[in-house]
């Protein structure tokens, strides 16, 4: 048994120091040493019915990990995180843990949680650079075909699963790396791109086949695939690759991006670094970001490091109602951004060659919660004022790009264009089609998507078995127990 | 797949690549393109599909070398490979039986103009073509269009060949010929199709332009494409390129393709550095 939690706390985590780190894209956090993740694992009092793993979308034995690590059998750790998940050193890094499998840790009841994000990225990092790459076992060719379109964390998850059970697995990829959104959104400093593209690579050694630059949607639709390319099944995962705008004036000035196109020049496109990349991105000294959550906080982390004086984040709530990370709101903080809280842009004003050059901004205020629960911000008449800016990044959600529901009329999507899916099977209303992750519930997290890919993998093994559609949701799982203390 | 199989110079500093890949030779179809990229960190860059031959399973694209990413395609030979290609993108023409089509097309821009004026003539149209270029040496796909249009003029700014003037002189002079014109499809430079679209506006012809802003995926991800049409926003690379034309905002689009003008001049710079340095 380990000590008491106030005798063995949390092993902080070790970081570039925000007084560089503004200046570089390198990762900010460090990542734990040995012995610190052996002390951390030491933590876990192992309850017998863990309710961390329920906590996990893709329920990662996540006390059978740590208890290798607490043994320094690293290996054997990364094996086990392995068996359910292929990007532990992704999702280690850019999981919401602290609410999910943290959440839910019998320790965080009378203080800090096991940090099992720490830890499961210690254990991809470790197996990286020491591991032998040990793959699972591939179950026998089943003989059937599945196509899986777009290789973000959702489609990964089920291309990695399908081939396992030893189904025939194409991935299709529209841009010309793999990854989604962990390639073109998720910036250098909080995903260095070669720890990605270790952990895509594993599915290339289970045999998938990766194809990139392959627009579904344009150069075969979805029912081509099935009708001419000879596919058992197909998992939609294509994201929520539609940028939302404001609908204010001069949105369309120069220097105003969407968050989707600002970080896809500066990460999938390597703006940030002109050695690596031709694709030129504006680097303004004065800077507004406008949203609160991950792709806001990335947006002005990454325009800082750019080479911005200044930087403002306006978001028209208040702290509390942020959608981001609690982790990424300090980091923004810690390195200077600068939280316009309870404000909203209503015009963007440009000089004579259609620059960007101020936002009129208005302040708001909270009133009665709102559908979602959180307090609508309201409008305060007459405080308007102007700040002078030369880059302007919207960064306030994603849509539903309509380049496959467009094209495949039997596919029913709700009002808002996303794909109707069964949440428990990911069948959708075409016979053999699946879909998963933000293209079905809008922008969430890259966990949720995986743990959508692996529910729709487990259901199109069932239906490539007995052909029944749409497939009957899984068995439940057993009744949660009680923890134990 | 992508592999070139066939390059050659057809105006000073533009080439006409065959690049093998059955796939978008198949699915492709008149007004759609693709995006090309070259080498690693090279630029994603859009290019019109001007041609396709299905049984031999290669699409043709040309393009002028003018920019860094655009020189460093040019670099490649007969053999090589492009790193990327991705399409067909973009939404195809809507062709139908107008009547008489005039087809118009400035400078390098006359490209996207000659797969959309042969499937209007397929499509039953009577072909009027109209192509210019600053100079005689800089004039484009003269015999392809000359083939498909029962009647085709060409001008030259400098009058070194055809007309001396603009395009929009000569479409001006045939419209006040009382010349029967239908429906007409402007593509160039953004100057040149707004000057065409005003002509056109004035006399109620309807107009179709296929506009090249800036772009990066091409699949609608990013939204750095977006043009003005009636007062709406738009994404170029999925709800066109191609617009009516006098819904067009030309003085926008024209705003926004200069958006990284002074980085493509440092780069420019650095390049002519390097040059030197050798």
């Amino acid at each position: 048994m380990a000590d008491h939690p106030s005798k063995n706390p949390r092993q902080p985590m070790p970081e570039q120091p925000p007084e560089e780190r503004i200046h570089n894209f390198n990762e900010v956090p460090y990542g734990y040493a040995l012995e610190q993740a052996m002390a951390e694992a030491s933590r876990c009092l192992r309850c017998k019915k863990p309710r961390c793993i329920l906590g996990c979308p893709v329920e990662v034995d996540i006390p059978g990990f740590v208890a290798q690590v607490q043994e320094g059998r690293f290996h054997k750790a990364a094996q086990k995180v392995m068996e359910t998940n292929l990007l532990p050193a992704v999702c280690g890094r850019v999981c919401p843990q602290e609410t999910q499998c943290e959440i839910v840790c019998v320790l965080a009841k009378k203080g800090d949680p096991v940090a099992i994000g720490r830890l499961e990225r210690f254990v991809g990092d470790w197996e990286r650079e020491h591991g032998d790459s040990t793959l699972p076992d591939l179950a026998p060719p089943t003989g059937k075909k599945v196509a899986v379109v777009g290789s973000g964390p959702g489609g990964l998850t089920c291309a990695a699963d399908l081939a396992k059970m030893g189904h025939a697995v194409t991935v299709f990829e529209a841009l010309h790396e793999l990854g989604g959104v962990l390639v073109y959104g998720i910036p250098e400093f909080r995903l260095p791109k070669h720890i990605l593209k270790v952990e895509v690579d594993r599915l290339r050694q289970l045999g998938v086949n990766l194809m990139t630059s392959t627009v579904i949607g344009k150069l075969d639709t979805i029912e081509d695939l099935m009708a001419e390319e000879g596919f058992d099944a197909v998992f939609i995962a294509t994201g929520a690759g539609l940028p939302v705008f404001m609908g204010i004036p001069g949105e369309n000035l120069l220097g105003v991006y969407s968050a989707n196109e600002f970080l896809t020049r500066s990460n999938l496109m390597r703006a940030y670094d002109p050695r690596q990349g031709d694709t030129p991105i504006a680097h303004g000294k004065r800077v507004m970001v406008i949203g609160g959550g991950n792709v806001a906080m990335d947006s002005a982390r990454t325009a800082l490091r750019l080479g911005a004086d200044h930087v403002i984040l306006s978001y028209r709530r208040s702290r509390d109602e942020m959608p981001a990370r609690l982790e990424e709101i300090h980091h923004a903080e810690d390195e200077g951004i600068d939280f316009e809280l309870l404000t909203c842009p209503i015009e963007f004003r440009g000089d004579e060659n259609g620059r960007l050059a101020s936002a009129i901004v208005q302040k708001m205020e909270l009133g009665e919660p709102d559908s979602s629960g959180r307090r609508r911000p309201v409008p305060i008449e007459g405080s308007e004022y102007e700040e002078p800016l030369d880059v302007a990044v919207v960064a306030v959600g994603a849509g539903a790009n309509p380049l496959i529901s467009s094209t495949t009329p039997d596919l029913e999507i709700n009002k808002r264009g996303y794909i109707v899916a069964d949440p428990s099977t990911g069948a959708t209303s075409k016979r053999g089609v699946f879909a998963g992750g933000d293209i079905v519930t809008g922008s969430a997290t890259v966990i949720e998507a995986m743990g959508a890919g692996r529910k729709a993998a487990a259901a199109i093994d069932r239906y490539l078995a007995d052909g029944v559609w749409p497939p009957p949701p899984p068995e439940k799982p057993a009744e949660d127990g009680e923890d134990q203390g | 797949m992508n592999e070139i199989v066939s390059k050659e110079e057809i105006a000073p500093a533009t080439f006409r690549y065959v690049i093998n890949h059955p796939k978008i030779a198949q699915k492709r179809k008149a007004g759609q393109f693709v995006i090309v990229r070259t080498h690693e960190g090279g630029e994603r860059v859009p290019l019109t599909i001007v041609d396709s031959d299905v049984s031999n399973g290669t699409v043709t694209l040309i393009f002028q070398a003018v920019g860094h990413s655009t020189k460093e395609m040019a670099q490649l030979g007969v053999g090589d490979r492009l790193l990327d290609l991705a399409g067909p993108l973009g939404k195809p023409t809507h062709i139908r039986d107008y009547g008489t089509a005039c087809v118009i097309g400035g400078g390098y821009g006359t490209a996207p103009v000659l797969p959309i004026a042969q499937a209007l003539r397929d499509a039953g149209n009577d072909l009027i073509g109209i192509i210019g270029a600053r100079t005689r040496d800089l004039l484009i796909l003269e015999t392809e269009l000359g083939g498909i249009c029962s009647r085709l003029e060409v001008a030259t700014d400098d009058g070194s060949y055809g007309h001396k003037g603009f395009v929009t002189d000569v479409l001006r002079g045939l419209l006040d010929d009382k010349t029967k014109v239908d429906f007409v499809l402007a593509v160039g430079p953004s100057p040149m199709m707004k000057a065409v679209s005003e002509l056109t506006r004035e006399r109620e012809i309807p107009t179709m332009v296929s506009l090249n802003p800036i772009m990066i995926d091409g699949t609608g991800m990013c939204g750095g494409c977006r043009v003005e049409v009636d007062g709406v926003t738009k994404f170029a690379c999925v709800d066109g390129p191609e617009f009516d034309a006098h819904l067009v905002n030309f003085d926008l689009l024209m705003k926004r393709q200069g958006t990284y003008r002074a980085e493509e001049r440092a780069a420019d710079d650095v390049e002519s550095h390097c040059k030197i340095a050798d």
